[in-house]
């Protein structure tokens, strides 16, 4: 046995049991502490599966992005859980059974891997030296299938319109009902002055890099909108109303700029999202500066969710 | 027995574990919680395809990688929806039960906030 080995079995140990805790806590807001250490744990193992692009993502936005909007939801419907009306046992046996069957199948199909793995890393290497990128993610993010890329941006933004849509008529267009902190001179405003310098440093080279090592819009923007949550939660800024123009401008200049790309590739290249070869990078890296702005701030004003008090 | 299998049966069992969370679990938002755990399973069962799709000097297939990526995002986008839901209801009627025919049982427990 390896340390590789041993290494993996720890981790997956630990995951199974803290994903148990995250089912059974008695309290929404330590299941949703567990589920931010789940969210941890599973990036470790995303570095352990030579995927370093998914675990930036998988710890920036499946576990602390999600975690803080979680949390600040169960902190609001703690009164909620006294009423609980527990689930009859025999429904609890079943669904047991049939999780059972589910597990089973799966890690029966996991055991019994086809005697050649199926993959497209030769063919995405191949032609990636065209696009002037040198992370493979990043090419099939933005070259390969950009479509499902664009789309995705457009999903983000579709449910923002959701949750805006969500908000009471004498409110909208007003602050978003985001839980703020701080007391003065708390440790929470000295994290919120000393961290975004840093932070936002971090998120701008993550965007950068992505193009030749793990990273990228996704990550780097999820970093910026920490940075601001942050920022707007320990009230060194106010929460912006959402009938700001800057602020819509923002959520949308991301996916209008990769759309217009994509366009112009009907008249540069031939086709819809296609690039002119002599300028693919250049193009990628102005279509990711768009996203990577977008995602950052529509990624916080999710979590801030829809308006509350009027402007 | 490798790295990615002892992953594989993992990823199989965070999938049951979600499953039965969102099953008998009647908080909504612990729903959300079990449905996000069952995610993270059905994304680890796809990084296990990647890494055995290891080939071209890449230490896994960067497709299924670049799909976690787009489903990591999209999954949140969910979740965030369906918090935004769930905090409306609770702030509507004061209550936030699934169960479609017990009204009165559920006024009694909880009056408006």
């Amino acid at each position: 046995m390896t340390g590789a080995i041993l290494f993996a079995i720890a981790i997956a140990a630990l995951l199974l049991a803290v994903a148990v805790w995250v089912v059974v806590a008695r309290t929404a807001f330590t299941a949703t502490v567990g589920f931010i250490v789940y969210g941890l744990l599973l990036a470790l193992v995303w570095v352990a599966l030579s995927a370093v692009d998914v675990a930036l993502t998988e710890a920036a936005i499946g576990s602390g992005v999600t975690g803080m909007l979680l949390l600040g939801a169960a902190a609001q419907l703690r009164a909620t859980e006294a009423n609980v009306e527990s689930t009859s046992l025999p429904l609890k046996l079943s669904a047991g059974i049939l999780c059972v069957l589910v597990s089973g199948g799966l890690a029966a199909v996991m055991l019994d891997p086809p005697a050649v793995a199926p993959t497209l890393a030769p063919e995405a290497t191949a032609k990636l030296s065209a696009t002037g990128l040198g992370n493979p993610v990043a090419g099939v993010l933005f070259a390969y299938r950009a479509l499902d890329t664009l789309l995705e941006k457009v999903v983000v933004v579709l449910a923002l319109i959701g949750v805006w849509s969500l908000t009471p008529d004498r409110a909208w267009g007003g602050v978003p009902g985001l839980r703020l902190y701080a007391r003065p001179s708390g440790t929470l405003t000295l994290l919120a002055q000393v961290l975004p310098p840093v932070g936002i440093m971090l998120g701008i080279y993550m965007f950068w890099t992505g193009a030749d090592n793990p990273g990228g819009a996704f990550q780097g923007g999820a970093l910026l909108a920490a940075m601001w949550l942050l920022v707007m939660v320990a009230r060194l800024q106010p929460v912006p109303p959402t009938s700001l123009g800057r602020l819509r401008l923002l959520v949308t200049i991301g996916p209008f700029i990769f759309l217009t790309i994509g366009f112009a590739g009907f008249a540069l290249a031939g086709s819809f999202l296609a690039y002119p070869i002599d300028y693919a990078k250049p193009l990628i890296v102005v279509a990711e500066t768009g996203l990577t702005l977008s995602i950052g701030v529509t990624l916080a004003l999710l979590v801030a969710g829809p308006a509350e008090r009027s402007a | 027995m490798d790295v990615a299998t002892i992953f594989g049966l993992c990823g199989s069992a965070l999938v049951g574990l979600g499953l039965y969370g969102l099953i008998t679990n009647p908080q909504p938002l612990r729903k959300i919680l079990s449905f996000n755990l069952l995610g993270g399973g059905v994304f680890m069962l796809f990084g296990v395809v990647a890494r055995r799709g290891a080939a071209a000097g890449l230490g896994g297939d960067p497709v299924p990688q670049a799909l976690v990526i787009t489903g990591i995002v999209v999954a949140f986008s969910a979740t965030a929806i369906a918090v935004a839901l769930l905090l409306r209801l609770y702030k509507e009627t004061g209550n936030i039960s699934l169960s479609p025919n017990d009204p009165e049982k559920a006024d009694t427990h909880q009056g408006k906030p």
